[in-house]
Parts: structure tokens; sequence; C-alpha cells
């Protein structure tokens, strides 16, 4: 699978001269930039960096000051989340953002609305068709809980999972939006090793799906593991892209962000 | 919508199925069929209510209002254009959806508690047009000589018919209620409860659903409204005041607001409180109303709903105490 790293796909995601001031600070300024559709593609940076400013503009949680975001050349910036997540972006959050008190299944079924339709009097009348819609959503919920192997928790409240499982039931949850492109915030934060390789060999199987990942990360072994580019952030401005190979090689990286720290983020919270 | 909740609601039917034939056999109590008439208007009113406290978060101070709207359209429309109830009464509704959905969606686009500050300067102005529109009105002393609702020809008098009635109508709505909670809007709507970000983010138009479920109960004021314009006959402002608002977030309140029964339980009993329990009270009313307010919020913030559960989880905690002692 590693001909979307070697073939240049069309642009799925084009950012084009992104700003975002809060006050006088630029957490973001003059980020242009394209993703290549089915890739898996990398953002890291030292904290406060704009990563996860990024990844908020592009979800639609806050509106960029100025610059454009266009998946598949249809513009997002200034749309709603909710419509966002209907064009195929979905998201998790840096900090776990599961509905704690539904159940691992019902989490992963709210996944499913942008792909359904029944509103208020539909379901307060129960039209018909409203229990095979229902039925539909808890079969293919359950596709995505085997997909990421959490099938046999159905059943228990999300907020009793243990944190690793949290991790992945939220990536669950974004893919049964049946997005484009997903936006992965962290996904190892507070991961053990053994979690960690999981995941990386989970992410991977998501490109197989054809969607493209973009993954904001501190671990740089699973970064250089698993992702075909990365695109480094700096003070809100690109400092370099390129590939693993070109990063781990590329001067201006090294000295303001990898060889400072080894290479590990140890402030990763 | 679960199994548990078929039950509950098999439960409540077969009690207020029995209920008149238990009180008119008692001669001190049988008018307790007219007190549960209102109790069922009220629950109306309540169950909107507690759709918006428990789900989206929002509380709103102009209930009476829009439960005026509703009794004052039928009681208009029918007095002085003679149209039929069953006209009136849609058409009050229809006017309390499109006046939600006015102060709806700028109040809940909005972060905080604006539809609270929103609505309780709607309600106190819904009041003054009331007392003060004396042609339309009949200003501060009301409108009297509503008709009665005729259902195929045959004229609801008795307090016994009027009762089935609205009670009828209560179920009807909560069996509305209950499967939009239990399915893919319901799902939704706790979510928003949960973690509204997240929800936003995997495709829940969070403002707008906030702005349906206000305008949900809004029009089941409605209804609950044009029900007790025809079953009182006259109306008059006072029925409708900021008061009254607290009164059904009360009911809301002491019942359970995180629960749809909570708003069932809250309103029949507050309503048995207000009209029987608590008159020799009289003007002191709104003393004891504060106090229960504030012994709910402090000791029993779930409601009565909650009581069951606690109960339950009393009882489990006992058992495994006892298991531990045993081994």
């Amino acid at each position: 699978m590693n001909t979307a790293a070697s073939q240049p796909n069309a642009p799925i995601l084009r950012i084009e001269g992104l700003e975002k001031r809060f006050g006088g600070v630029a957490a973001l300024q003059g980020i242009d930039y394209e993703v290549p559709g089915g890739i898996i593609q990398a953002v890291i940076g030292p904290n406060g960096a704009g990563k996860t400013t990024l990844f908020n503009c592009i979800s639609g949680m806050i509106e960029p000051s100025k610059g454009r975001i266009s998946l598949e050349g249809c513009r997002l910036e200034g749309l709603a989340p909710h419509k966002i997540a209907r064009f195929g972006v979905s998201r998790t959050f840096q900090h776990v953002a599961l509905f704690r008190k539904m159940t691992v299944l019902e989490n992963v079924m709210l996944g499913r609305r942008p792909r359904t339709r029944r509103g208020f009097l539909a379901a307060g009348f129960r039209f018909p068709g409203m229990r095979s819609e229902e039925e539909r959503i808890r079969k293919k919920a359950l596709e995505y809980l085997d997909f990421v192997r959490l099938a046999h928790l159905a059943g228990l409240d999300a907020g009793t999972l243990p944190f690793g499982k949290q991790k992945i039931l939220e990536i669950a949850r974004a893919l049964a939006t049946e997005p484009r492109l997903i936006l992965l915030d962290e996904p190892a934060g507070g991961l053990n090793m053994r979690e960690t390789e999981e995941l990386g060999a989970l992410i991977q199987q998501i490109r197989k799906l054809r969607v493209t990942v973009l993954l904001v990360e501190h671990d740089m072994n699973l970064i250089m593991d698993i992702s075909d580019r990365i695109l480094v952030l700096d003070f809100g401005k690109v400092l370099a892209s390129g590939t693993p190979a070109e990063i781990k090689e590329n001067r201006t990286v090294i000295e303001a962000y990898l060889g400072v720290e080894n290479g590990r983020d140890t402030d990763a919270t | 919508m679960g199994k548990k909740n078929w039950l509950i609601l098999l439960g409540a039917a077969v009690f207020i199925c029995s209920f008149p034939m238990l009180v008119t056999k008692i001669k001190a109590v049988s008018h307790y069929v007219d007190v549960m008439v209102f109790a069922g208007i009220f629950t109306l009113v309540c169950i909107g209510l507690s759709l918006l406290i428990g789900y989206a978060g929002q509380i709103c101070l102009a209930q009476a209002a829009f439960f005026g709207i509703g009794a004052y359209t039928s009681g208009i429309l029918t007095t002085k254009f003679g149209l039929d109830p069953w006209i009136a009464m849609p058409a009050g509704m229809i006017l309390c959806g499109l006046v939600a959905w006015i102060i709806g969606t700028p109040a809940l686009r909005l972060r905080g508690h604006y539809l609270a500050m929103a609505t309780l300067g709607f309600g106190v102005i819904v009041n003054i047009v009331l007392a003060e529109e004396v042609n339309w009105t009949g200003g501060p002393s009301g409108m009297a000589g509503i008709p009665a609702l005729r259902i195929a020809g045959y004229k609801i008098t008795s307090d016994l018919a009027w009762y089935y009635l609205v009670w009828g109508i209560v179920f009807c709505a909560l069996i509305f209620c209950l499967n939009i909670l239990h399915s893919r809007v319901g799902r939704a709507l706790r979510a928003i409860h949960e973690e509204e970000k997240a929800a936003e983010c995997m495709g829940v138009p969070t403002a707008s659903y906030k702005v349906r479920v206000f305008i949900l109960g809004a029009v089941l004021a409605a209804v609950a409204g044009s029900l007790y314009a025809h079953y009182v006959a006259c109306i008059n402002p006072s029925s409708f005041n900021l008061m009254w608002s607290i009164r059904f977030m009360l009911m809301v309140m002491v019942g359970g607001m995180h629960s749809i029964w909570g708003a069932l339980v809250g309103a029949v009993l507050m309503t048995f409180v207000g009209n029987e329990w608590l008159r020799m009270f009289a003007q002191f009313e709104i003393l004891v109303y504060g106090s229960i307010l504030l012994a709910v919020a402090l000791f029993l913030p779930g409601g009565i709903v909650s009581l069951a559960s606690l109960i339950a989880m009393r009882r489990e905690k006992k058992a495994s105490a006892l298991e531990d002692a045993g081994s």
C-alpha cells in the first residue's frame, strides 16, 4: 500500500493563505498546503505551533481570519461543523470527547448521523421506515466497531472504557460518518507502547479504506513509521514539508524541533 | 421506545384509567377528578419544558405565555369569530410554534442562558398585551363564554369526559416524545447534552435542534392552553403570568428534569399541592414554593423520579455489604 505515497494523487485538501488571529496573536499565518488524496499526512510541531488551530479551522470549530480551505473543490471555511461533517470531514479530539453516558454502540451510531435523514416528526409519529433505518444504523455501527475491534464492548457505557479504548472508540465514531478526510488529534497521547503499535496498524488500515488521514501527533516513532508525508509547523507557519526521510534530514527542522528534545516531545499534554 | 418505558407507560395508563373509579366513591375526594384534569393540562405544558431543560440544557420562563397564547387564540377565535374549537386549537399551535421559532433562533445560537433572558422578557410582554388589549382579550377581567369542545356532535361537559380526553392527549404527547427520544433524533439530543462540540462535529446541527425542542415545548403548551380555555370557559391574564412560568419550572424540577416521567410526576404532585393541600397558606404560597424548590435543589437534584434509582442503589450497596460480611 505504498502506491499512495509514490504516485502524486490529486489533492483532496487545499489550504490557501490560511490565517487565524486570536486578538493580536497569530496562531496561524500564511499557510499554503495541499494534501494529496489517500495518504497519511502528519502534522508536527512544538506546542503552540498551531496544529490544533489548523484542525479546528478545517473542521469548522473556529472560523479562519483569512484564507481558503477546500475539500475536493468545495469551500469549507465559514461553514458550521455539522455541515463540514456532511461534506466528509470527521475528527477526533485531543482530549477525548465521547458521549460518556451513552453506550459504545450508541456513540458510533451517532456517527452515522450525516448519512441518515429522519427528523423530529418522523421520529415522533414513527413514520414507516423509521425502524428499518434504525436497524441499518445499528448494523453499520457494529461494522465499524468490528473494524476497530471493540464490538465485544458494544453494550458498555463509553465512559467506563479504559482510556486507550476510548481513544480508539473516538476513531470508530469518526469513521462511521464515512469521511473522505479524517483528522486525528494526538490519537497516541496517553497510550502505552503496545496500544500505540495497534493504533499505528489501525491508522494504516484506515488509509486502505481510501480515507485520507491527517494526523497531529507527538510520538515521533509513530509518525516516522506510518506517515507518507509530514508537515512541520512552527509559530503558526510552515517550517518544512516532505516525506519522513526528507524531514529527518532537514536541518531547520532538526534545529527548531527534533534536535531539541531528541525527537520526542516530553510535554505532550 | 425501550421495554422499561412501555411498562411505565402501561402502569401509568392503568392508574390514570382507574383513578376516577377510586376517588368518585369517596365523597371527600370526589372532586379530585377535576384537579386531575388541571394536572393533565399542566403535564402537557411540562413535558416540553422538561425536554428543553433536560436535553437542550436551557431554561424557558415563558411557558405560561405560550400556554396563554394557546388559550387566548382558542378563546378569541371561537367567541369572536365563531370558529370551531378544533380549528382554533391548531391555529394556536401554529402561532406558538412560529413565535418560539422567532425567539429561539437568535437566542439559542448563543451559548449560555440567553433563552432564559429572552423568554423572561417575552413572557412579561405577552402578559401586558393580554391585560391591555381590552377589545380582543377583555383586559384584566378576561373573557368568558368560551364554548366547550365537541367530539362528533357530542358536547364534552362532565369532569369525567374531560378527564379522559385530557389524559388521552397527554398520553399521545408522551408517546410522541418518547418516540423522539428513542430515535436518532433523541440520540443526537443526548449527545448535545453530553458533549456539544463533539456532537456538532458528528453532524448534529446543535443550534437548530435546540430551537426545535423549544418549538415542540411551545406547541404542546399551546395545546394545553386551548384545552384549558375550553375546560374552564373563562380565562384571564393572571393564569398566564411569570409566576405560572416559574411554577411550571418548579413542577419539572420537583418531578425530575432529566426524565420525561419527571414532568408527569411533578405536574400531578404540584397541582395537588397548589390546588388542594397548600390552600391554607394563601398569601404565603410563594414562600412555600421557594422552600420546596430549595429543598429539591439541595437534597434531591434528580427530582422525585430519581428516588427509585437511589433506593435501588442503596439496596445494592446493602446487598454487597452483606455479601462482604458473609464471606
